[in-house]
């Protein structure tokens, strides 16, 4: 179906409702996996199989294959980039998160004002890759501020990245015409089932709007595309490879946009959700070590979710792009309103993530976009 | 052949400036940009190409452009341009920010395999030719597309050896030949050269000068693998200037036996 435009990933999805995935993973061997492991370019069966407990003896080997791969195509870089939050109001019911409607906290949406002393902090340490956030609320956060605040933060960045609630595909067109270029959208939970347990209530409930936001962004022009799943809301093995089957299903659709996946953990937060199932760092190296033999080309995003010892390693294990001097409360950087979405784990400031990544052998880049006004 | 060499004093002459290194640098995979004036000094390279989406001008202490040597050509290149317009647009910006009127295009809207796409690619070599710029195209070899951008104005053509990144060296091998037979500007064979060895390959068939930065960056000691670089194409050169006599003797070889045809 590759070439098929009239479908969506979520026909894709489908697929897969009937699959049985223990089976698959109980039939598979060491030999089977040392194979895979060797193959130049590899299906979607095999990327489930690098994520079978099968594979879990193989790590040093995938290791291997995804340090050389991840050097050869992207080089000894890592892109750095920090999210800024706009607004926490929000009207979702999402059961595992700090801003859901019902947690009580302050709420507060920047003004344009507040915004921009913002992105002179942000600015003063020498980023200029900038991933804007807001909770879900058209009403307090329109596509119209989202736009607003891109002309905004034009003047001190080179690349807007958005993560916010789904759009139309011409109002997505709106946001990068005003100078957005990137969009991370996570699906939470690619389980159909599982998601609608998660996501009791609010616009949110939408599994396939949600789903096929990423097409409608590409349609519209984005330049890159984040997905990814919120790991420990549901088996890691299987949404691992929806996240990556969706990454590819974009990349084969819409060549020319640069792909990239988040692995993100639960962490702790307002609201006290445990997560149903727990990710270890070794299921997360194994995830990222499969995606990286999978999508060779593909990015791989690691946010300050992760602690700092575990970033300073993941470094040589595929990651591409890592956040840095991070903060998830709305206008924390300027002044302190109220609690973030999530607590961070990596505190470093952007400086001493700068040290630390050279310290690996590796270059910090700060910038990796221009801005393509029509006025150049 | 190009009529731009001189063999005599082997100058190459691309635009209005006269190279004597033939290796080009590219910078994009470095891990740290210190090391871009080293591996310039160790290759001998006098041309740097740069992506313009890296260049932080407002950033000394990282703006990639700052560490190319003063004395080497910087080229930035459209990394990231989908068409022509858009590399038209990211050349323009480079001359007006300072980076000179040299560009390296490079159009792709292939993610998996970064091949350029040629028909834009020609677009904006007529374009930004017309507007003064030296233009070096990447492309896939083609000569139907080579001879149109020799038409549109380029000052070289940039034939890939394979994907970029590969290291697969020069599986365009017979098609980059033909492009070196029949085009009259210098071809400069731009990405997949991983070794040293395949950098002499491509100098030895006659191509003018190799692009490489992979090969060099992702290396364990780029700064000695630059110098082996430095070295292999100068070496293929030397084998190329001094292989038309051998030709010619493999020629002149088969007429002693129909010699006596003329002597009759």
């Amino acid at each position: 179906m590759k070439d098929d435009f009239s479908m969506s990933f979520y026909e894709e999805i489908q697929k897969y409702h009937t699959f049985d995935f223990d089976g698959f993973f109980q039939r598979l061997t060491g030999t089977d996996i040392k194979k895979i492991i060797g193959k130049n370019r590899l299906n979607e069966h095999d990327y489930l199989a690098l994520l079978a407990p099968a594979a879990e003896n193989y790590l040093e080997e995938m290791a291997e294959k995804a340090q050389s791969l991840t050097i050869r195509h992207f080089g000894r870089v890592i892109l750095l980039y920090t999210p800024l939050y706009l607004s926490n109001y929000c009207v979702n019911h999402c059961i595992y998160c700090g801003f859901q409607v019902n947690n009580k906290l302050d709420r507060k949406k920047l003004t344009m004002a507040e915004l921009e002393r913002e992105a002179e902090i942000i600015a003063a340490t020498g980023l200029k890759h900038v991933l804007i956030l807001t909770g879900e609320s058209r009403k307090h956060s329109p596509v119209s501020y989202i736009s607003e605040c891109a002309d905004i933060l034009k003047k001190y960045f080179t690349s807007i990245s958005i993560e916010i609630y789904p759009l139309e595909e011409d109002e997505y067109a709106e946001v990068i015409a005003a100078g957005v270029d990137g969009l991370t959208i996570y699906q939470e939970v690619y389980d159909e089932e599982v998601y609608a347990l998660m996501h009791p209530a609010g616009p949110k409930r939408d599994y396939r709007y949600r789903l096929e936001a990423p097409e409608r962004t590409c349609r519209a022009g984005i330049r890159t595309v984040n997905v990814g799943t919120l790991l420990g809301l549901n088996n890691w093995r299987t949404e691992a490879f929806f996240t990556g089957l969706h990454a590819d299903y974009l990349q084969n659709l819409f060549p020319e946009v640069e792909m990239s996946i988040s692995p993100p953990r639960m962490r702790p937060h307002l609201g006290g959700f445990q997560p149903m199932v727990d990710v270890s760092d070794r299921n997360l190296v194994q995830y990222m070590l499969a995606f990286r033999l999978f999508m060779p080309r593909g990015g791989i995003t690691i946010s300050t979710r992760e602690r700092s010892e575990l970033r300073d390693y993941l470094i040589r294990l595929g990651a591409t792009r890592m956040s840095a001097g991070s903060c998830t409360a709305v206008g924390g950087r300027s002044e302190y309103y109220s609690a973030g979405q999530f607590d961070i784990s990596d505190e470093r400031s952007v400086s001493e993530m700068a040290k630390m990544i050279y310290s690996q052998g590796y270059q910090p880049v700060y910038k990796d976009w221009q801005f393509l006004s029509d006025n150049a | 052949m190009w009529e731009e060499v001189e063999k005599v004093s082997d100058i190459l002459k691309i635009g209005d400036r006269e190279l004597t290194s033939r290796l080009f640098l590219g910078t994009g995979k470095f891990s740290s940009n210190k090391l871009i004036p080293e591996v310039a000094r160790a290759s001998g390279a006098q041309v740097v190409t740069v992506a313009l989406r890296r260049v932080d001008l407002k950033y000394e202490e990282e703006n990639i452009a700052a560490f190319v040597p003063k004395d080497c050509i910087l080229m930035p290149n459209t990394s990231g341009a989908w068409n022509a317009g858009e590399a038209v647009r990211i050349a323009r910006l480079a001359r007006a920010t300072g980076c000179g009127n040299w560009v390296k295009i490079e159009v792709i809207t292939d993610n998996r395999y970064l091949l350029p796409d040629n028909y834009e690619t020609i677009k904006a070599t007529e374009i930004l030719a017309g507007e003064g710029f030296v233009v070096l195209p990447y492309m896939s070899p083609d000569l139907m597309v080579a001879k149109s951008l020799v038409k549109a104005g380029a000052a070289a053509v940039m034939p890939l050896g394979s994907p970029i990144g590969s290291n697969r060296g020069l599986k365009t091998k017979e098609l980059v030949r033909i492009l070196v037979e029949e085009i009259r500007l210098p071809i400069v064979v731009d990405a997949g050269i991983g070794r040293p060895s395949e950098a002499a390959e491509a100098m030895e068939m006659g191509v003018a000068a190799v692009l490489v930065n992979t090969a060099i960056a992702t290396a364990g000691d780029p700064v000695t693998m630059a110098k082996a670089f430095g070295m292999a194409v100068e070496a293929g050169r030397m084998a190329y200037l001094s292989g038309p006599g051998d030709i010619m003797d493999v020629a002149r070889a088969s007429s002693p036996l129909t010699g006596f045809l003329r002597d009759a």
